[in-house]
């Protein structure tokens, strides 16, 4: 069996992530590719302003422009056009296998049938736990908003993502009417304790840009479960009646 | 066993065990490199999708 969890994985998350990094391409990296024209502006005629609270890492790790601050940093990113496509395309089939493998876990420990439909409400409930809660706190951004340091958003993000999973999966599964207040309290719990946030805001770009990317960021990580989903719910049943077969 | 059956709660136990591991270490280290790791190559590599799929970036 966990050959066909693997075989599943793979194919669902090659199909989703495909469809999706389409999406991305159409959609949120061309706010991207904007935003950064916006950063490597600011970041052009005082690179010393870049220096305050890792903000000169955000310009390194861009740098949109080839001669703006950080270009005497020798770091490898993929050249855009092509390339960039090739490696967020890749990053985005790398996440859809990894979330085709998280929803089959689940289900599998849950002791569930695996079909479209129940694929799709533990995809809906993935997006919850992994974009949407996470996302209330951290809202989605572009290259060049200011943001707390980086390890305690990802904590947060994480401990939001775990927390809001495991209260959804009490709030369903059980009906004591006890653990479904715990489940409450338990995906508020990040929300009360807050995420982290820089202590001031310095992004030059739009905010009707930025809205506009939130916005759009959140749908397509909610399209990313849900065809992930799909897959995984209408592929498993398929290899299970091959293996029978043989 | 019946493998025909798409209901996994019929599966013997240690056989949904090894497979619950299996994808949730599969599922942890994709997801894990994709979004999280720190190294700058796997971070540029993986930048548009870190903020399209709103995973916290630099």
């Amino acid at each position: 069996m966990v050959t066909r969890v693997l075989t599943v994985s793979i194919l669902a998350g090659l199909l989703a992530g495909l469809i999706v990094a389409t999406l991305q391409h159409l959609t949120t990296t061309p706010l991207i590719l904007k935003a950064e024209t916006y950063e490597s502006a600011l970041a052009a005629p005082m690179p010393a302003h870049a220096a305050f609270d890792g903000g000169a890492r955000i310009i390194l790790a861009h740098g949109g422009h080839d001669h703006a601050a950080g270009a005497e940093h020798d770091e490898w990113k993929p050249q855009d056009g092509a390339q960039r496509l090739l490696f967020t395309s890749a990053a985005t089939i790398g996440t859809a296998i990894g979330f085709a493998a998280l929803l089959l876990a689940g289900m599998l420990a849950a002791g569930d049938t695996i079909d479209p439909r129940t694929a799709l409400i533990w995809g809906a409930c993935g997006f919850l736990a992994f974009g949407l809660a996470p996302g209330m706190g951290l809202a989605p951004e572009l290259p060049g908003a200011a943001s707390a340091a980086l390890q305690a958003r990802q904590l947060w993000w994480l401990a939001t993502a775990i927390a809001t999973a495991i209260g959804l999966f009490l709030f369903l599964r059980y009906e004591a009417p006890w653990l479904k207040l715990l489940a409450i309290a338990v995906i508020l719990l990040p929300h009360l304790v807050g995420a982290p946030h820089a202590p001031t805001p310095e992004s030059k770009v739009p905010a009707e840009l930025a809205a506009h990317f939130t916005a759009l960021s959140l749908g397509i990580q909610a399209a990313l479960w849900l065809v992930t989903a799909f897959a995984v719910g209408t592929l498993w049943p398929w290899m299970s009646r091959r293996a029978a077969a043989h | 066993m019946n493998t025909a059956s798409v209901s996994t709660s019929s599966l013997s136990v240690s056989e949904r065990v090894k497979a619950v591991t299996a994808a949730l270490i599969v599922g942890i280290a994709l997801v894990y490199t994709t979004g999280f790791a720190a190294s700058t190559n796997v971070h540029n590599a993986a930048h548009d999708t870190r903020h399209g799929l709103a995973f916290p970036c630099h």
